[in-house]
């Protein structure tokens, strides 16, 4: 399951500064852990964050190991008009998934 | 790190001597939310940064989904858990009269999946259990506990209690000697608290997971050097209940955060 | 991590003088470890790193080091001449040094990000951010990891 929560204002002003909020599923296994019996448990995490609004990029982040787990992201942009922001995670062993929220800026 | 929870735990043996076994006062119990600090609590305080919640979200769906050779979802047979599944969790463990014993919400809801469902039971501590407990717990947010309070449950309670003041392991540790007599203190630069299952299943920042209080138990257990009792194991289902009759009351936080 | 923790003690070794930050220098973080240094490199090249304008929010004293709160800000207009290109996070004592690169344009509004990080022992943070003229500009944060008591066994 690739569950994600997602905080965007509904609403905003134009011009207003507004704080987006992600949160998503996954274990971001390091590669540095090993099992019981000594076996290296291989990497499984997300490598690239990605947000654009109205298609055009707003932030974008490269994440390594040393982020902790379901990984949680903040960060701010200025509401220009209504429509809709898309996030997307991209990580180990093809892992790819997508969320989006709308906005209406008036 | 083993060497040094050692030195740790023995150093704290020796600075507190005096203390007797006694248990909380009502109006002194606090949560294990109580002893954290600011930053923790803000992962708690807010559903879109507390990882807890991503759990919640997969039970809601699992609620819906049908499974089992019934074909059957819980919703069938429980409808909205908004109403059906409020103050559910708050009286868990709960006696069961068929079993003649108390039973977890984890061991409910694989009951459920064998009678109603047809379904296999879910693993402890799987990813599909925890988020169904989780969501099934989380209606029952802020609800006062009362676990323990049917008469049948009595001698289990008695139990845990009897198994709470217990000493074991080769540490020689009962749970009261950390949770009632000496909270508020500090173990290897944690914060000791009251035990208050509050928030169960919860996330806990070690774990980076959702684990269910009986996960919580046996690494207590585990740091007395004792031997851990199986996942739903008589003897941890009565200490899951003494320790919610215990909380009494309290608000249910589920899912709460934990360092 | 715990099977990495001997590796963090043998590297902590070589850097008991980690207490010592730089208010200003042109050749920062010469007092910590290689692979920190080269991952620095590798982000400013040769470029000079001033320190200032970058603010860490992080706890002195985490609860627990798998998951550390922290928030990122650079002092910043964020407008089209004069903004925060990106900002990128190092460690000193994880088995990798690099935490996280983040990269915004003046429409961020603010120069600012959180996210939750792991730290696999007492360590410090460093946070450079790449300005709009190409200017580097650096902060370091001392963090004390406490390890939880009663942890379980990894398996």
């Amino acid at each position: 399951m690739a569950a994600a929560l997602i905080n965007v204002p509904s609403r905003a002003k134009r011009g207003d500064i507004i704080e987006i909020r992600t949160l998503t599923s996954h274990i971001m296994e390091t590669g540095f852990r090993h099992t019981m019996d000594g076996t290296l448990v291989p990497r499984d995490i997300i490598t690239s964050f990605t947000c654009r609004y109205n298609g055009t990029e707003i932030f974008r982040a490269d994440l390594f190991p040393a982020i902790a787990a379901n990984p949680y992201l903040s960060f701010f942009t200025i509401a220009k008009e209504s429509g809709k922001f898309e996030f997307e995670w991209i990580g180990d062993n093809g892992y790819a998934s997508t969320a989006s929220a709308s906005i209406t800026v008036e | 790190m083993s060497f040094w929870r050692a030195i740790a735990v023995v150093a704290f043996l020796v600075t507190v001597p005096g203390l007797l076994a006694g248990e909380i006062p009502s109006d002194a119990r606090r949560s294990g939310y109580s002893f954290m600090g600011p930053e923790t609590r803000a992962i708690q305080d807010d559903d879109t940064s507390n990882p807890g919640m991503l759990f919640v979200l997969d039970g809601e769906a699992l609620w819906a989904k049908k499974t089992g050779s019934a074909g059957k979802a819980c919703a069938d047979c429980h409808g909205d858990a908004r109403n059906s599944m409020k103050g559910i969790a708050a009286r868990y463990p709960a006696f069961d009269k068929t079993l003649g014993r108390p039973v977890t919400l984890d061991q409910r809801i694989n009951l459920c999946r064998a009678d109603h469902q047809q379904a296999t039971p879910l693993p402890y501590e799987s990813r599909d259990l925890l988020a169904l407990s989780a969501f099934v717990a989380q209606q029952s947010r802020g609800v006062a506990i009362t676990a323990g309070d049917d008469p049948q449950a009595k001698p289990f309670v008695e139990q845990g209690r009897n198994l709470f003041m217990q000493r074991e392991g080769q540490l020689n540790l009962a749970c009261t000697n950390c949770h009632d007599d000496n909270f508020d203190k500090h173990l290897a630069g944690a914060p000791i608290t009251q035990a208050q299952p509050t928030g169960y299943p919860l996330y806990r920042l070690e774990w980076q997971t959702l684990g269910s209080l009986e996960r919580r138990l046996r690494s207590c257990m585990a740091g007395v050097r004792a031997q851990a009792y199986d996942y739903g194991a008589p003897e941890l289902v009565a200490l899951e209940l003494y320790l919610m009759s215990r909380a009494r009351g309290m608000p249910m936080e589920t899912p709460a955060v934990r360092p | 991590m715990p099977t990495t923790r001997r590796q963090f003690l043998s590297l902590a070794g070589s850097v008991t003088a980690a207490g010592a930050i730089p208010i200003v220098t042109l050749r920062p973080l010469n007092a910590t470890p290689a692979m920190l240094n080269t991952a620095i490199r590798n982000v400013v090249g040769e470029a000079a790193i001033r320190t200032g304008k970058v603010k860490i929010d992080i706890p002195p004293l985490v609860e627990n080091g798998n998951t550390v709160p922290m928030t990122i800000s650079v002092a910043s207009p964020m407008t089209a001449d004069d903004y925060v290109k990106s900002i990128h996070v190092f460690n000193e004592k994880n088995p990798q040094p690099n935490i996280g690169n983040f990269y915004f344009n003046p429409s961020s509004g603010r120069a600012q990000v959180s996210t939750r990080i792991r730290l696999a022992d007492t360590q410090k943070v460093v946070a450079i951010a790449r300005l709009s003229d190409d200017s580097f500009w650096q902060v370091t944060a001392d963090v004390v990891v406490t390890l939880a008591a009663c942890t379980e066994e990894v398996n």
